[in-house]
């Protein structure tokens, strides 16, 4: 186990200098002046020149990169260019908001898809399985943000439970978990709906394996073989999707956290775009890679707990 | 279940009771400010929210776009016109406790016009050659030349009056003299003002204002809707309005700003170098249906770079009535009667986009092919204001009395006219109000005749209020969201 480990985290090291190198070139590439962008068109280009030197934009983009990684290295992500304030504590505040969502949009996703699926692969062909299996799909063809506004039409607009959007922060944290269902339902939905499809066919390939009639020879229960042999085998494919939706759902809920105008990571790295706010773009996309290349870690250490042969094989 | 009911209705009722005697406001806005210095950035989005609400100027603009007194109780020119006197107002504090003083007014000024200040409008100081303080409540300003604009300068958002003490902080905690003081900002979702106590005019009427901000046209309607806002400033979704109009709950304000939106053209390339093309191109163009069809009805025609409400505004669009056929004949008079192909370049806002759209369309009927393509406001500023690298581009310049750029030969549309550059440059020093009408009267005939751009229309602010709610300004006429005239009725 602890050579698999070892492993792991070499590649993970050498992908984020990797990740690192990629993003820093994309970004620098990319056409416009933050400065030029803060000054509107009425500016004279002497103060874009002195404004430009204050942001230390006049440095090499060698000198610029070293500064940056090294700079995270040791915690400091740089200064904002808009803002003006350290990127580390603008992202660590949006993080305080992208990351309970994704949590719990992730919870609500396990926990609507586990029963769901495993509902639907015991009851194979029954009227239980159809329907779940016609709600998933309706599940996966609805567009989030559409399903989004409609729950704020009804739950917002008519029915007055909730606001419409916004994130009175975490100092009221009842308040702040209700201003989080409605994104988290929204986000969970479509999530779900996947899992629990995949849930399905992984338990009935398990189910029809030959040790699983074993079982059931030696004795057991449908039940028993079920719980104790069947659901452990059909995890693998369930945690590679559970992982692929985390990434997803912490990188990928900008359309979301715009429905409901919450403060979270995507919406930041959406206006630091426009804004050309790059040490922003770099260290929120780093950020975000880092957490990816993270979560797919913790897959692989999962899959080495749920399946032993793969511990030897790394 | 009955008594959870019971207890429900109650706090309805209590809630709805505390409603009645409500004295915040919360005020959707689609921008966030990037930081909070009105004095060294160009987003309009930091003047909504602070200008004469928590920074003031020495003068400051009323609703109707007048200048008036702000923090200089009067003030004195001089014969030659070249130098003004302020009179301070006394006991003005600051937020943090310090009293204002004319040290104060000095290293604003100061601050502004240094050669390395990054003030987005350092224009407005360029004439000041001194500043001098000469006692704490007097300050006294020389300018190079005499300047007829000087006290409209002092009252934009960039030429507020800041102190030493606070400027280290100011991006994150503005600290000024105004009716409401900064109180919180959650960064990406609200800012909030509070009532300052020890305002030294009329004291505000609410004891707290929030701006949230909802970039989503989308989600600001359903902000609106579920009154999470009670108002929002330029609301972003034109075709919602009639809805909002029919709904008694709340009242759209239909006002102008000082956006003129025009399709510019590059006046140095070909063939928009040849007076007879761009006259085609004003021709060619159905302001009303780009108004209908872009804008839902929201919109003044213009015939020239000025706004519509301004003293001195004449109406020209005669100059460029819609006439196809006359936009064809002077194409073949330019010897391009089977028309030519150009880009035409569009920032992100809805009027460029949109409008964009039908004005490919207008100039196609009459043989001009547009290569349309969609920047982003940064793409913009590299490609087509600072590279000049565009043939058509549709802005709206929504800086206030800003006709004089069309006296800067190396502006983004490159319009060199020696005689309007004098008559601005005469205009700057013309102190006599009947004469400055008449020359901004003569600036506006000429670039109309000269048909520098195609001159659209003077952009509307929609804004949507909750009906109870007085005081919200209509017009625009600096990026300002006063609240200190706000208040709730019974």
């Amino acid at each position: 186990m602890l050579r698999y480990a070892i492993k792991r985290v070499g590649s993970l090291a050498i992908s984020l200098i990797v990740a690192s190198l990629v993003i820093f070139a994309c970004i620098e590439v990319i056409p416009g002046d933050p400065a030029s962008f803060m000054l509107g068109i009425n500016a004279q280009p002497d103060t874009v020149a002195a404004l430009r030197e204050e942001l230390g934009l006049n440095a090499s983009l060698g000198a610029r990169y070293l500064s940056w990684v090294t700079g995270m290295l040791s915690g400091d992500f740089g200064t904002s260019y808009t803002y003006r304030s350290p990127v580390a504590e603008i992202i660590g505040d949006r993080l305080w908001i992208s990351l309970p969502l994704a949590l719990i949009a992730l919870g609500l996703t396990v926990l609507i898809a586990f029963p769901v699926g495993i509902l639907a692969a015991t009851k194979r062909g029954s009227w239980a399985d159809m329907s779940v299996m016609g709600a998933t799909q309706l599940g996966i063809a609805i567009p989030n943000f559409w399903f989004a506004m409609l729950m704020v039409l009804l739950f917002a607009i008519n029915l007055r439970w909730f606001s419409a959007g916004g994130f009175p922060g975490w100092e009221n944290p009842l308040a702040a978990l209700k201003a989080l269902t409605l994104p988290a339902i929204a986000l969970a939905l479509p999530q779900a709906s996947i899992l629990a499809r995949v849930m399905r066919s992984a338990l009935l390939d398990t189910l029809s394996e030959d040790y699983i009639r074993t079982c059931r020879a030696k004795g057991l229960t449908q039940r028993q073989a079920l719980w104790r042999h069947a659901l452990r085998n059909a995890m693998i494919p369930v945690l590679t999707i559970i992982g692929l939706q985390f990434s997803f759902l912490l990188a990928g809920a900008i359309i979301i956290e715009n429905v409901f105008y919450l403060p979270g990571l995507g919406r930041l790295v959406f206006q630091a775009i426009s804004q050309r706010d790059l040490i922003m773009v770099e260290s929120v996309v780093f950020l975000l890679v880092f957490a990816v290349i993270m979560v797919n870690f913790a897959v692989d250490l999962a899959y080495a707990w749920v399946d032993p042969r793969l511990r030897g094989r790394a | 279940m009955t008594r959870w009911i019971l207890g429900t209705v109650a706090a309805t009722a209590l809630l709805t009771g505390a409603a009645i005697a409500k004295t915040d406001v919360t005020i959707g806005l689609q921008l966030e400010p990037p930081h909070l210095d009105p004095t060294s950035a160009a987003a309009g989005a930091i003047d909504q929210v602070l200008y004469s609400n928590v920074f003031e100027g020495l003068m400051r603009f009323a609703s109707d776009g007048s200048v008036i007194n702000g923090l200089a109780e009067e003030w004195d020119i001089s014969e030659d016109g070249k130098t003004y006197t302020f009179k301070l107002h006394g006991g003005v504090k600051f937020h943090d406790g310090t009293d204002l003083d004319s040290a104060d007014v000095k290293f604003s000024l100061d601050r502004a016009r240094a050669e390395d200040s990054v003030n987005a409008q350092k224009a407005l100081f360029a004439n000041i050659a001194r500043v001098e303080a000469v006692d704490p409540l007097t300050v006294k300003v020389t300018l190079t030349a005499p300047q007829g604009n000087f006290l409209f300068n002092m009252a934009w958002g960039d030429a507020v009056i800041v102190a030493p003490e606070s400027i280290d902080d100011i991006k994150i905690k503005p600290i000024g003299t105004g009716a409401f003081k900064f109180d919180d900002w959650k960064q990406g979702d609200s800012i909030t003002l509070v009532k300052n106590a020890s305002y030294w005019g009329d004291a505000a009427k609410l004891d707290k204002a929030t701006f949230k901000f909802i970039s989503e046209p989308t989600a600001a309607f359903g902000a609106m809707m579920a009154e999470d806002v009670d108002a929002f400033y330029s609301y972003p979704a034109p075709e919602n309005l009639a809805q909002f109009e029919a709904d008694p709950r709340f009242t759209v304000l239909a006002g102008n700003t000082e956006g003129e939106t025009i399709l510019a053209m590059n006046n140095k390339q070909a063939p928009f170098d040849n007076k007879l093309v761009r006259e085609a191109v004003s021709h060619a163009i159905d302001r009303q249906a780009i108004i209908d069809g872009a804008m839902f009805g929201y919109g003044t025609p213009i015939g020239s770079h000025f706004a519509p409400h301004n003293p001195a505004y004449i109406d020209l669009t005669g100059n460029s009535d819609y006439d196809p056929e006359k936009a064809k004949a002077l194409l073949a008079e330019a010897g391009m009667a089977d028309g030519f192909k150009t880009t035409l370049k569009l920032p992100p806002p809805s009027y460029a986009r949109r409008g964009g759209e039908i004005i490919a369309a207008q100039l196609r009927a009459v043989g001009i092919e547009t290569e349309i393509s969609n920047l982003e406001w940064a793409q913009w500023l590299e490609q087509a204001f600072r590279g000049k690298d565009f043939g058509l581009t549709i802005v709206s310049h929504t800086e206030p009395m800003d006709i004089g750029i069309y006296a800067r030969p190396d502006y983004y549309f490159q319009y060199d006219n020696a005689d309007l550059q004098k008559l601005m440059a005469d205009f700057d020093v013309e102190a006599d109000g009947a004469k400055r009408t008449e020359m901004l009267q003569q600036a506006q005939t000429i670039i109309s005749e000269d048909y520098v751009n195609a001159y659209l229309f003077q952009l509307a602010l929609t804004t949507v209020v909750n009906a109870k709610l007085q005081g919200i300004w209509a017009d625009a006429p600096t990026q300002a969201i006063d609240l200190t005239a706000v208040s709730w009725s019974e």
